[in-house]
């Protein structure tokens, strides 16, 4: 996450200037920010494509019972997906605020 | 990367310029000031209740539904049917008024965000989905403690079947996620996936924008701008898809409170 931050420092070392706080603070937000969401997107990625591969399955062998298996599918996409997007917020808040 | 080959790059607006809007009626006052957003909400709001006006006047005449009486119970019955019916049970047909109106605003909200002129879903800003949590959260407590009386508490805090040693753990997680992260995570969901949207639609406008400027990259603009058609066609899905899990979890939350044994 700092690696970047640390980087563009050397960078503008060498380059005979020193980065302001609020440069860095920069930097370091959106290196973060980029992690944090990259990171946060792995889980619930899995999470996803394993409810709805499963629902796919449950669906395929027992026709008759598609409706109650879609309803709770959506629920269980709408409970995985919170974490993504908690991790999208984060994302926004380190970048901007 | 290329556009900035070009000489200018490309500029995407900062957070405040895409969320931000200037209020343009009771501009001094903070509290009665009136933006876009809140003219969109004002519109969602209205959109239901006049189509529901028209469909239901034209009901005593014919008795065979056209038209916007056709739309009209085409919702109720997909409410009926795939929140009420899945969630609750039969019992929870009286709730049937506030989970279509919930479903219905949060709709034409969302359905803003891909609307030209408009382009910004009312969920977009936090207040919006914060608003409709809380009530969410006041009416599965308030229906819950109607249908139980205290015992709702006991049983949601203290859930019956339990090793008596174990509560010290199961009762404050269970606080926290029936009292404190329900109402979170429901506005939370809905605000963010009407902002991720509405940046990811400013994303390809940008882009595709720049790329026409610039006069050797207009080649590649014709992908960019196909990411922005099919992105707003996935919008609509979205705008629909979360205006029924929002109804859905609303439902679910209820007939948990309706009936706590299960």
């Amino acid at each position: 996450m700092s690696t970047l931050s640390h980087i563009a420092n050397t960078v503008a070392q060498q380059a005979g200037e020193a980065l302001t706080a609020d440069e860095q603070k920069s930097i370091a937000g959106a290196s973060g920010a980029g992690m944090a969401y990259g990171l946060g997107a792995i889980g619930p990625g899995i999470g996803i494509g394993y409810l709805v591969g499963q629902a796919v399955q449950a669906m395929a062998r027992q026709p008759e019972s598609a409706g109650q298996v879609q309803t709770t599918m959506f629920l269980g996409i709408a409970f995985t997906e919170a974490l993504a997007l908690i991790g999208f917020v984060v994302f926004i808040l380190l970048k901007f605020v | 990367m290329f556009a900035a080959e070009g000489g200018g790059g490309v500029k995407f607006p900062g957070i405040k310029e895409m969320v931000e809007w200037p209020a343009f009626l009771f501009k001094d006052n903070e509290l009665l000031a009136f933006n876009k957003v809140a003219l969109i909400s004002f519109i969602a709001m209205a959109i239901p209740v006049v189509w529901f006006l028209v469909a239901g006047s034209k009901a005593k005449k014919s008795l065979v539904p056209a038209g916007p009486q056709n739309l009209a119970e085409t919702s109720i019955e997909f409410i009926e049917k795939q929140v009420i019916g899945q969630a609750i049970g039969p019992d929870g047909m009286r709730y049937l008024p506030l989970l279509l109106s919930m479903f219905l605003f949060i709709l034409f909200g969302n359905l803003f965000g891909i609307i030209p002129t408009s382009h910004f879903g009312a969920n977009a800003r936090m207040a919006n989905p914060v608003v409709l949590a809380l009530l969410t959260w006041l009416v599965f407590i308030g229906v819950g403690v109607k249908h139980n009386g205290p015992r709702y508490f006991k049983d949601a805090l203290f859930p019956p079947g339990v090793p008596k040693a174990l509560y010290l753990l199961v009762t404050p997680i269970e606080f926290i996620s029936t009292f404190l992260v329900r109402p979170f995570s429901l506005s939370v969901r809905l605000f963010a996936n009407s902002l991720a949207g509405h940046i990811l639609l400013i994303t390809f406008s940008v882009l595709s924008a720049t790329l026409f400027a610039k006069s050797l990259l207009v080649a590649v603009m014709p992908f960019s701008f196909f990411m922005l058609v099919a992105f707003t066609g996935f919008e609509l899905l979205v705008a629909f898809l979360q205006a029924y899990i929002f109804s859905l979890l609303t439902a679910v939350y209820i007939g948990g409170a309706l009936h706590p044994a299960h």
